[in-house]
């Protein structure tokens, strides 16, 4: 279908769907090169509805990376909605990008990003809509080169079927690196396997298909082989060793978003090392732009968009070095501009409060959020987020009297060794906190908890332990539904079967694949919906493909088991991740790596990247050595 | 904000294909960010969530164009026309055309309230039968009642119908002019029109021509 074709059958669906403004394209910014003149041409791809994916960041770097290069141009491409799904089956209208609405067909590349793990069967959902074959092996020279990058990927096993590649890690020098590599194999003529031979060769780029996984009689992995010199083992994480200035011409989105605001990053990498958190794991070191740089950012991204609300975006903004600094500054810079800003993942104390308190001015009073994520000190310091509850509370009681009506409270049932009490804590806490509330603003004052159940995620110290069962997140969820029926106070939960759900596909090994294509045939797609999340269908797909659920979640991993995902190599290495697993069971934290290094391993793994790039650039020790061999015996370095 | 410190402008565009399915308050956004975009010193109402204070011509149905759309904007600053129109037209999106800005008296009544009825031209798909058409369009104006069903509440449409008539611009390709009711509480759909025709109005592309004043 020529894109002259697929617009003028839209011109029909359109009227007949909901939010018909999620598929027009055409929103202020977006770019549109010249497609006979432009030899790789990419699509970005979001397995999810466009309302999500224009708020994903990491796609909207990788667009501006792509448009600014002479030689490629990216376009974008969404799930449709079911309505919208249903109208384009009908019709016969291949999924298409939503710049020149050229089919995705026609791409050379088409890249999805997947942040999280349950919008995997979206993908298979999309391939299907754009006519490409599901599966990497029944791909040839016409289909586009379907590649995958984001978080999810640091256990790419489960989808290693559907992809060509994955990239591992930062995406903004790596893919100029595909692109060239595609480019080059466009000219020599030359066969698929030869390209993703080529693609191998890359550093960070993992294709899946020339490596074979080699399994234990009880099912447990042995080990992953190499089937040609070309494949790399491991594969290690890229990164940016300086974070490029940051991209200011978003696309402003004609409709409302899930964030729809100017993103602007200030930090990657986190220093606090919660022993549950993936992200703070994966995408160490951390990094800094400055100030000025931040400001500058602003500056145009505001000039350039004209967005009314801003967000300075990392993985704890109270860790930004010079965070006072930036507040006062972005204050002073932008005060009279109708500019709202939010500074999300601030650590509990009251310094906190007073930042916001200085950004927001009068302006607004919606809710404040606090994520302790357990309730007791000994649970707290389990998971290396130390904090006391005196602490909390006292962030709690400056929240409410400097203007807040509601505090946000996140917590996580399902941590290692976690009992009824700790449970009950949380229930005791919320409480605490609503009573302080009260004594300082009376029945205004409210308390929204949030209450997440754990997953063991690859590359953290907690990899090797065990998923709650769904009885026993159904008898926890119970106590706190019980307790917390209080006026003022409001209580989500997840549902445990979606826990279930992203605990497989986090965790899972290639024999997954067999399972999430069955299931995709069997009619699960959008997933991360509760409304449309259908678990009898994916136990129905794992009994047909002779895949034991059980075996992902609720095994005790020994030390020394090979996990799916030990040939990802995140640069944080396995003998740290289990020191600090020992750690916890001793109930040991580590503060602050900025403050004390410990050896997590980032720093032998990119040495050199290290000491090209000295100073303030990194959070990392110095290093000094010239000599690479002495890298591996790096002293524990005081800063 | 004291009110004599404000300054009212009354900006005319058209509405093209690009935005055809950008709805009445979807399009209210993409106006303040074009605004800002402009450095146009926009007046925020105060309070905790502060908008610009602006008003818009009668909603136009998802899915139509129009090249006669008014947004009527307040500045805390007094602009000359002229410059307004020039900074707008850098930073426009694809889609909105700005064809004039003028001046407006602070005190002149809102957008909606001086419009009482809107002109639409309806062009159709080739593929559409409208042999008939010319016999239905007569029934159409010949009816006393014509009740319909939308969000499921009935309502008689035939009162909104100003007028609805049948112009051939070429002779294979007849184009339908029609002027509907714009008041308060008594808005004509135009593709309810067409519906009430018996064609399919997702084959018709609908493009509103003028705004028809109270004044006029």
């Amino acid at each position: 279908m020529t894109p002259e074709e697929v617009q003028r059958k839209l011109e029909h669906i359109l009227p007949t769907v909901q939010k018909p403004g999620r598929y027009t394209g055409g929103e202020y910014n977006q770019v549109i090169k010249e497609w006979s003149q432009t030899p790789v041409r990419v699509a970005l791809a979001f397995p999810d509805i466009y309302d999500l994916g224009m708020s994903n960041l990491g796609l909207a770097i990788l667009y501006d990376i792509l448009n600014q290069q002479p030689g490629v141009l990216a376009e974008r491409t969404y799930a449709p909605w079911l309505d919208m799904e249903d109208a384009i089956r009908r019709e016969r209208v291949p999924l298409y990008s939503l710049e020149t609405k050229h089919p995705l067909r026609d791409f050379d590349i088409l890249g999805f990003s997947l942040p999280y793990e349950k919008i995997n069967t979206n993908v298979l959902n999309m391939l299907d809509l754009a006519g490409i074959p599901l599966m990497t092996s029944e791909r040839d020279h016409e289909h586009p080169l379907v590649i995958a990058g984001g978080h999810a990927t640091y256990n790419p096993e489960p989808m290693v079927d559907f992809f060509d590649a994955f990239v591992i890690g930062e995406g903004e020098e790596v893919i100029l690196e595909i692109v060239g590599c595609v480019r080059e194999w466009k000219r020599s003529n030359g066969a698929r396997k030869d390209l993703l031979k080529a693609l191998a060769g890359i550093l960070g780029v993992y294709v899946p298909s020339l490596y074979q996984a080699h399994y234990h009689e009880d099912g447990r992995l042995s080990h992953i082989e190499r089937l040609t010199d070309e494949a790399q083992l491991p594969i290690i994480k890229r990164i940016v060793p300086k974070l490029p200035p940051p991209p200011c011409n978003h696309i402003v989105p004609f409709i409302d978003i899930t964030h729809n605001r100017l993103p602007i990053e200030i930090m990657r990498g986190c220093t606090r090392g919660c022993r549950f958190c993936q992200a703070g794991m994966i995408t160490r070191p951390v990094r800094e732009r400055t100030v000025e740089e931040i400001v500058a950012a602003i500056d145009h991204g505001l000039a350039n968009t004209g967005f009314e609300e801003m967000g300075l975006l990392s993985l704890s903004s109270s860790d930004f070095s010079s965070i006072l600094d930036l507040v006062r500054e972005v204050n002073e810079r932008f005060k009279d501009q109708h500019l709202s800003i939010s500074l999300p993942s601030l650590r509990i104390e009251t310094v906190s409060v007073e930042l916001m308190d200085l950004l927001q001015g009068n302006a607004h009073r919606g809710g404040f959020t606090l994520a302790p994520e357990a309730a007791t000190e000994r649970l707290r310091d389990l998971i290396n987020k130390p904090v006391s509850t005196e602490q909390l509370l006292d962030t709690a009681h400056e929240i409410y009297k400097r203007g807040w009506h509601t505090i946000k409270l996140y917590f996580m049932i399902g941590h290692p060794t976690e009992t009824l009490d700790d449970v009950q804590a949380i229930a005791d806490l919320c409480k605490a906190v609503l009573a302080k509330g009260r004594s300082i603003i009376g029945k205004r004052a409210r308390v929204n908890v949030g209450v997440s159940t754990f997953v063991p995620k690859p590359h953290t110290p907690f990899q090797w332990t065990t998923c709650d069962t769904i009885e026993q997140i159904e008898e926890k969820q119970g106590l706190l539904k019980r307790q917390l029926r209080i006026p003022g106070l409001k209580l989500n939960w997840n549902d445990p079967q979606e826990t279930m759900l992203e605990a497989w596909l986090s965790r899972g090994d290639r024999r997954l694949g067999r399972v999430i294509h069955k299931a995709w045939m069997q009619g699960t797609k959008f997933d991360a919906w509760q409304e449309h999340f259908n678990y009898p269908a994916w136990m129905e797909a794992f009994e047909t493909v002779g895949v034991d659920p059980s075996f992902y979640l609720h095994r005790e991993r020994s030390l020394d088991e090979t996990l799916p995902w030990d040939h990802i190599d995140a640069a944080v290495n396995k003998q740290f991740l289990a020191e600090d697993y020992l750690w916890s069971t001793q109930g040991r934290t580590r503060i602050d790596c900025r403050e004390h290094c410990y050896s997590c391993g980032i720093l032998p793994t990119f040495i050199d990247l290290r000491r090209q790039h000295p100073g303030k650039t990194w959070e990392c020790p110095e290093v000094h050595s010239p000599s690479q061999k002495k890298v591996k015996t790096l002293p524990l370095i005081q800063n | 904000m004291n009110q004599s410190k404000r300054h009212r402008y009354r900006i005319h565009f058209t509405k093209g294909d690009t935005l055809r399915f950008i709805g009445h308050l979807d399009l209210y956004r993409t106006w303040e960010r074009t605004l800002r975009r402009a450095r146009i010193p926009l007046t925020y109402s105060q309070g905790f969530n502060p908008r610009p204070k602006m008003n818009q011509s009668p909603a136009l149905p998802l899915g139509c164009t129009s090249e006669c759309e008014a947004v009527d904007i307040w500045l805390e600053q007094e602009l000359h026309p002229e410059r307004i129109l020039e900074d707008l037209r850098q930073v426009t999106p694809q889609g909105l055309q700005i064809q004039s800005v003028k001046q407006v008296d602070l005190r002149a009544p809102s957008l909606q309230s001086q419009v009482i009825a809107v002109e639409y031209v309806v062009f159709f798909d080739p593929s559409t039968p409208l042999d008939d058409l010319q016999s239905s369009v007569q029934n159409v104006v010949e009816e006393k009642n014509i009740l319909r069903k939308r969000r499921g509440r009935e309502y008689d449409l035939r009162p909104l119908i100003e007028h609805l008539e049948i112009d051939h611009g070429e002779p294979e390709k007849p184009i339908l002019r029609m002027i509907l009711s714009a008041r308060q509480g008594a808005t004509g759909r135009p593709e309810e029109v067409i519906a009430s025709l018996g064609l399919d109005p997702t084959f018709a592309s609908i493009h509103r021509t003028r705004l028809i004043l109270d004044t006029e």
